[in-house]
């Protein structure tokens, strides 16, 4: 004990070991009034930590060979120790890691945790998750299944649809004219490595970002406000042990489920592995229905919703594009005066309601073939997709708002 | 406030509803296969009808003989279904090389490793039950499930050669297919023997799915345990915040 203790302040006075965990850990306030909502953030980190472990193992015996490829994945599911099992966890991790991080954003919307002062810490969160969407969409080739192929196909075709560099855009983006075996290296190797890098970097900033300005709560009130004599927030409670503790908690049935679906269901009925998947890539017999991965299906609706003009797709490219970005300007769109859903006022509650269940809606849609009255519901969505962004500084303006208590108020 | 989220939570589920009856209605009607994999005399019988029949044209490339102790064979049992020159441990390869196939059947036969989850069960026991002769097609025969197959139709000696009468039901037509001649089974037993098939694939798409629910139920056990012992240390730690 005694040596340990010597080892430890050995190397805190080289590394600043201790201050690190004091203003990271144990002495970093929490309010004590979080709900459910607020389990998704750690989960989303334990789900990150679960597909870089399993990755590694994957990139063991995984061959980024337009040849080997689909082999591979099936020497993996059947030749490797536990392989099936690795292949499982990592498949099932990338659908929960979108289950997760969507969750993650709905609460921040819902208690407007984008608002002053986290404006940055919402739009690192937003990097995040453009990342992560790269980092899926990378890896869904990696399989090198008909979905594999042609999505990565559909989604790159999108850039050359870009006006005047669009074609040399996707050229550059697949290293080919089609998807083909360079696609498939250079996506894996962004896919194991570069993403992955990047995603880390960016993780580290926004835990950094969320402890410069403290968590925001299900009452959006700002727990500073009252602080004791010793300058802790009279609401708050150290993350260690209140929190790393309920975590766990939320971890374990997090993980519950994360098996369940791991040993009972690993392809969700089609929605995690894609049952068309599990034909090997054949660049000349295009499936007669392609679908991308359910957690990218919202924004697929929203670009098959939009008409072309001029001849061209562009402009359901754009409105693509702009329906994930958008999301970048929460913060200035809300002009409400309460962060919290608890002190919203009726419109803002309907409008909410509406932006759920279009995204609900748009993500079903997008699974399934474009027919005449799916596109017809499809443009409605969209529509009132759009409408929760850009109606918002007008509804959160004149939505009549109850008055925020002054302390944390218990569920 | 729960009760605004949940509020909110079934709005989106109901509105999604239609959407995914929709969605299911689509398509022709398949019979459900009495799929088993805890049987493992079934999937033995299986076996060997695949290996006897299928494996003339197709391949399991990725499937391994020696697998087949999965569901109970003895090596003895297993050297019985190899070709000349294959080891227990090779892969499943058809007997016919794959260029000569395609020759014969205008495409070549697909590889049938994961063949159950690219189709599905349902569908696979439907499609081995739905050829007909049809003397238009090169083959001699067509399949009411697959339309222009051209896979020749295998099953005939055992099931008998059937034909397509089409019935017209007040501008309605459905296909049925009838017995011209019998084959060497009666028909349950042939429907028994294609449910053997179909069960075999369903394993080899999968052979995992055979240790992974024994190893699941003990990973949801100690989950559930371990569930129970953070429950109590969260609310010991927690007794004194209001």
């Amino acid at each position: 004990m005694e040596l340990l203790k010597k080892l430890v302040g050995w190397i805190d006075e080289r590394l600043p070991i201790i201050d690190a965990m004091k203003a990271h850990v144990t002495e970093y306030y929490a309010p004590k009034n979080f709900n459910f909502w607020y389990f998704f953030g750690s989960l989303a980190l334990l789900v990150f930590v679960i597909q870089i472990v399993s990755g590694i193992f994957l990139t063991m015996s995984y061959k980024p060979d337009a040849q080997l490829a689909f082999g591979a994945v099936e020497y993996i599911m059947r030749d490797v120790q536990g392989g099936w099992l690795l292949r499982y966890i990592h498949s099932t991790g990338a659908s929960m890691f979108f289950v997760v991080l969507y969750l993650h954003m709905f609460r921040g919307i819902m208690y407007g945790s984008y608002k002053q002062p986290r404006e940055l810490l919402w739009i690192i969160g937003m990097i995040l998750y453009l990342a992560l969407m790269a980092e899926a969409f990378m890896g869904y080739l990696l399989p090198w299944g008909q979905m594999s192929f042609w999505g990565a196909q559909v989604i790159t075709n999108l850039f050359s649809t870009v006006p005047f560099v669009g074609t040399d855009l996707a050229i550059l983006i697949r290293g080919d004219f089609v998807i083909s075996e360079a696609t498939l290296n250079r996506f894996f190797a962004l896919h194991v490595a570069a993403i992955p890098l990047i995603v880390v970097g960016i993780v580290v900033v926004h835990i950094l970002a969320l402890h410069k300005v403290g968590s925001n709560n299900p009452d959006g009130i700002e727990i500073k406000k009252h602080k004791d004599a010793n300058g802790h927030p009279l609401d708050g409670i150290p993350f260690h042990p209140y929190y790393t503790v309920k975590d766990s908690l939320g971890a374990v049935a997090f993980l519950f489920i994360f098996c369940a679906i791991i040993f009972f269901a690993p392809d969700m009925g089609g929605y995690f592995l894609e049952y068309n998947n599990f034909v090997p890539a054949n660049p000349f017999k295009t499936p007669e229905h392609i679908a991308p991965v359910w957690y990218f299906t919202p924004y697929y609706a929203i670009l098959r919703a939009v008409p072309p003009m001029f001849g061209s797709q562009f402009p359901g490219v754009v409105a693509m594009g702009v329906g994930t970005v958008i999301f970048f300007f929460l913060p200035w769109l809300d002009r409400g005066k309460v962060k919290s859903i608890r002190y919203r006022g009726t419109i803002y509650k309907a409008f909410l309601a509406s932006f759920v269940i279009s995204f609900v809606g748009l993500g079903i849609l997008g699974t399934l073939p474009a027919t005449e009255l799916y596109t017809l519901i499809s443009r409605v969505l969209s529509v009132v997709y759009f409408a929760f962004f850009l109606l918002m500084p007008w509804y959160t303006k004149i939505d009549k708002t109850k008055p925020e208590p002054d302390r944390v108020t218990s569920k | 406030m729960m009760n605004a989220i949940k509020k909110l939570g079934m709005l989106a589920l109901l509105m999604s509803m239609p959407m995914l009856a929709a969605a299911s209605e689509a398509g022709v009607h398949l019979d459900k296969a009495p799929v088993n994999l805890g049987d493992n005399a079934s999937l033995q019988r299986g076996a060997k009808f695949f290996a006897a029949n299928c494996l003339t044209c197709h391949a399991a490339s990725y499937m391994r003989y020696n697998r087949l102790a999965d569901i109970g064979m003895s090596e003895e049992d297993i050297k019985q279904l190899l070709p000349e020159g294959s080891k227990l441990g090779s892969t499943m390869q058809a007997s016919m090389d794959p260029g000569s196939a395609k020759l014969a059947f205008g495409v070549s036969p697909p590889d049938l490793s994961v063949i159950a989850r690219a189709r599905g069960q349902d569908w696979l026991y439907t499609y081995m039950r739905s050829f007909y002769a049809d003397s238009k097609r090169p083959s001699g025969a067509n399949n009411l499930l697959f339309p222009g197959v051209g896979m020749p139709n295998i099953f005939a000696p055992f099931q008998g050669e059937r034909e397509l009468h089409v019935e017209n039901h007040e501008g309605h037509e459905t296909g049925k297919l009838v017995e011209t001649t019998p084959g060497s089974m009666k028909p349950a037993e042939f429907d028994a023997t294609i449910v053997d098939v179909t069960n075999y694939l369903v394993y080899m798409g999968d052979p995992s799915s055979l240790v992974r629910h024994k190893i699941g139920y003990i990973v949801l056990g100690f989950l559930l345990f371990l569930f129970i012992l953070v429950f109590a240390l969260k609310k010991e730690i927690w007794k004194d915040i209001h």
